[in-house]
């Protein structure tokens, strides 16, 4: 248990050093520049015109399915680590378990991109 | 030491940007406190030993589920002037709620009996983390001796696929597309014609 914690020590410590530098950033150049906002100097601005509508507009569903899409071979992926790390004591029934879980999956990609979910058009 | 400290700070900020979720007034800035919060759970994890929950988290929820948040909540017709009023109105009902499920948590853990070879059967299944990792432990029972659960999980994969397919592809009208097979399949002889004209006559 403390071997295991002692390995994620240096992460810890990035963490550290990267919050603190975030912070020591944000403050030296809250400190140390010259701060004179004016009405011009802060308001947002487009290059070039004056913006055309709001910025938040209303996404395409499209993003919805490529974001559900990714997240299901993301947990499929997910599944591929333990059975890669465990393969040689689990034998050749679990690879043949893992072989059917990609078939079932693969059924569903075929039908993805038959379907043409993967193009945008 | 160094473990209880930063069991505290993980604690302390995934609590805090746990609050600031449901009490940022843009829905966008509480999906990015959500993913702290899900590292935070993360460092919590690897705080117990459970690195491959806590990796899986990370992979998972703030790679994925996190964007599809974003997504959602971008895709929402929502005003932001309006979201600013009108989140102090519905808090009597959310507490009611609260106050409802905490009862039922109460009832419920109060009837709870501990059966009594409870430590032998939560320790039985696991091996301790120094025999073999927990990655490895869950891989050596995930795919044989439970098989039907991690084939049912494929399966419910494959309808959520199917699903997402069905409820949101709509393949609009009138666009025009590539297709390079046919491009390639055309021959000069199909769509050249040469033809001799004789002067002062047309075609």
């Amino acid at each position: 248990m403390d071997g295991l914690l002692r390995e994620y020590l240096p992460i810890l410590i990035f963490i550290g050093i990267a919050t603190a530098l975030a912070i020591v950033i944000l403050l030296a150049s809250f400190i140390v520049a010259r701060q004179r906002p004016d009405s011009e100097k802060v308001s947002p601005y487009e290059c070039g015109f004056a913006p055309f509508n709001d910025a938040r507009r209303q996404f395409d569903v499209r993003f919805y399915l490529v974001a559900i899409l990714f997240i299901i071979f993301d947990l499929e992926v997910a599944f591929l680590f333990p059975w890669a790390i465990s393969l040689s004591s689990i034998g050749i029934f679990g690879f043949c378990s893992m072989l059917l879980f990609l078939v079932i999956l693969t059924v569903g990609f075929i039908y993805e991109w038959k379907k043409g979910a993967l193009e945008w058009e | 030491m160094i473990a209880a400290i930063a069991f505290y700070c993980f604690s302390a900020v995934a609590v805090g940007s746990a609050i600031m979720v449901i009490s940022a007034r843009n829905p966008v800035h509480s999906v990015l406190f959500l993913i702290l919060t899900f590292f935070n759970a993360a460092g919590l994890f690897i705080l117990i030993g459970a690195e491959f929950i806590a990796m899986i988290l990370i992979v998972v929820y703030v790679g994925a589920v996190a964007v599809l948040f974003l997504f959602v909540v971008m895709m929402l017709d929502i005003g932001f002037a309006q979201m600013r009023e009108g989140f102090l109105q519905y808090l009597p009902v959310g507490g009611l709620i609260g106050i409802i499920l905490a009862v039922e948590l109460i009832l419920v853990g109060g009837s709870w009996s501990l059966s009594s070879k409870i430590q032998q059967i939560r320790s039985s299944p696991t091996p301790s983390l120094e025999k073999m990792t927990n990655t490895h432990a869950i891989g050596n029972v995930l795919y044989t001796e439970y098989i039907y659960l991690f084939q049912g999980a494929g399966l419910t994969l494959l309808v959520a696929m199917v699903g997402a397919i069905v409820l949101t592809l709509r393949t609009r009208r009138g666009v025009k597309k590539q297709k390079i097979a046919k491009q390639i399949a055309r021959r000069p002889e199909d769509s050249v014609k040469l033809h001799n004209v004789q002067t002062g006559s047309g075609v």
